[in-house]
């Protein structure tokens, strides 16, 4: 088993979607919402992702296919100027 | 010694011992280096800190790391010029530029990786890595250097020439990598987990960004020990713009200077302007954007500390602009017209941000205004090439020099020169 953090940006167009709900049941991996901040125009979520390695690789690569924006929580871009 | 004595998370205060890390476990949100204040206003006086040397070491009980391990270059204390022939041209009656671009690699970034690779060094690293597009990269490459560290710089593989050998010249690993500009970002998070390196604003970031707040200390003290009306910074993560405001609030704190009232403005990009569409938008959520502009050095399209850049807008009454391209270009040669300072796009985009909060009365003209220059501009020379007034090209002959001048001139003031004429 592994945990993976990730932080979820949507574009206001995914926002009523139940993407965390759908991620949990259609993969073996369990979600666990530690922050989250949502409104009109955009919104973002951090989950803890528990499971196997490659299930939790899969369950991320299906949210991008969905049109999330995947990053680590807090980091945002690590190539500076 | 140190007078940190904690890691802080942003979010919900809970603390850390001060080690390698940068976000909270409990909540995920980032961590911030903590202080003994009142230990610090016993040991810091104005007297002691104008003993120091003319470096940011001169304000070490408030860094984050023991200054046995510093690393020296010479970064810092850089000049605070009064611009007034660049207020007279925007409309402010007072004007100062804080010119970081004669700092030893040439930018700010050198305040950041000082304190960084002291830090890096104190906790034992023999290592220290970043991935960068240009002024990191350079900074990191010549402290690695100097400090005699194992180091890593990892760069786009589309990278200008210029800002190759800016980092090759010191011999770091360099390492160009090939992908999209999202693949390098997680390639260096994936490294920073695994390898036994200080990647200087991953895991050791916390630290790394303190040293910003150095550009603050040293405008409140080249003022007289007081702060100006107004900023402009310019924002690429928004953590530079959020360690000046920190900065003066601890001036204050430490009992250096009395309560600061400084409005605080960003400037950012059209072409990568997350910060500042939120602002306009009148958000605190920003949302990611893939950058194109001529400003790489800002090209941040998912700043991490853009939600706390845009609270302290908030909390100071400033706000933020955002510039394209041609304003950038135009900004940089006006700058240089006015002031005789050469900045790379960055300063561009600060310049033409505070032409246009000064137009749109954003930013009063009886405000004292501090705008902070932070790279210089022999970095970015491919931005400004091709659009400079043509040099006279004459041979070695003074009549022929002469007459070239007048039609110069003439042809400046809107006056026909024929063959036969003047």
């Amino acid at each position: 088993m592994a945990t993976v953090h990730v932080r979820f940006t949507f574009e206001p167009d995914l926002i009523q979607e139940p993407l965390i709900y759908q991620l949990g049941h259609e993969f073996q991996v369990v979600t666990n919402i530690r922050m989250a901040d949502v409104d009109a125009s955009v919104g973002w979520v951090v989950l803890e992702l528990e499971g196997e390695p490659d299930e939790i690789e899969r369950s991320i690569e299906w949210a991008r296919s969905k049109g999330v924006r995947v990053d680590e929580p807090t980091l945002g871009d690590v190539v500076e100027g | 010694m140190s007078y940190a004595q904690a890691l802080r998370c942003r979010e919900c205060e809970r603390e850390y011992p001060l080690e390698p890390s940068f976000f909270c476990q409990l909540c995920f949100g980032p961590l911030e280096v903590d202080y003994d204040y009142e230990a610090i206003s016993k040991v810091m006086t104005r007297e002691s800190v104008a003993a120091g040397p003319p470096t940011l070491w001169r304000y070490a009980p408030l860094l984050p790391c023991d200054p046995a391990y510093k690393v020296d270059p010479g970064t810092g204390y850089t000049p605070l010029r009064r611009a007034d022939r660049l207020a007279e041209a925007i409309g402010l009656d007072t004007l100062w530029i804080k010119n970081d671009t004669v700092n030893p690699t040439w930018s700010f970034k050198d305040r950041v990786v000082s304190v960084a690779i002291a830090r890096a060094r104190q906790f034992g690293f023999t290592g220290i890595a970043c991935a960068s597009t240009g002024n990191l990269a350079n900074s990191v490459a010549a402290h690695g250097a100097h400090a005699g560290m194992d180091t890593f710089v990892f760069i786009p593989d589309d990278l200008e020439e210029g800002k190759v050998v800016g980092s090759a010249i010191y011999s770091p690993a360099l390492v160009m990598v090939r992908g999209s500009y999202d693949d390098v970002n997680r390639m260096c998070t994936e490294l920073s987990h695994d390898q036994p390196w200080a990647f200087v604003n991953i895991n050791v970031r916390p630290y790394y960004a303190e040293g910003s707040r150095t550009l603050a200390y040293e405008v409140a003290e080249q003022l007289g020990w007081r702060t100006p009306d107004h900023c402009v910074v310019p924002m690429a993560s928004g953590s530079l713009f959020t360690k000046i405001w920190k900065g003066f609030k601890e001036f204050h704190e430490v009992g250096l200077i009395d309560e600061p009232r400084t409005r605080m403005s960003g400037a950012q990009a059209a072409g990568c302007s997350p910060i500042s569409t939120a602002y306009a938008e009148g958000t605190l959520n920003f949302r990611p954007q893939k950058p194109d502009t001529i400003a790489r050095s800002l090209a941040i399209g998912n700043p991490a500390d853009g939600y706390y850049a845009l609270k302290t807008m908030q909390d100071t009454e400033g706000g933020a602009e955002m510039a394209t391209d041609p304003e950038i270009v135009d900004a940089v040669k006006l700058l240089a017209e006015t002031e005789g300072i050469f900045a790379e796009t960055a300063g561009g985009v600060t310049i033409a941000c505070l032409k246009r909060m000064v137009e749109s009365g954003h930013i009063r003209r009886d405000e004292e205004t501090v705008a902070f220059i932070t790279g210089g501009g022999l970095k970015t020379i491919e931005a400004v090439q091709g659009q400079l007034t043509e040099p006279l090209r004459v041979p070695a002959s003074s009549d022929a020099f002469l007459e070239a001048l007048e039609a110069r001139r003439a042809a400046e003031a809107g006056v026909a020169v024929t063959a036969g004429g003047a």
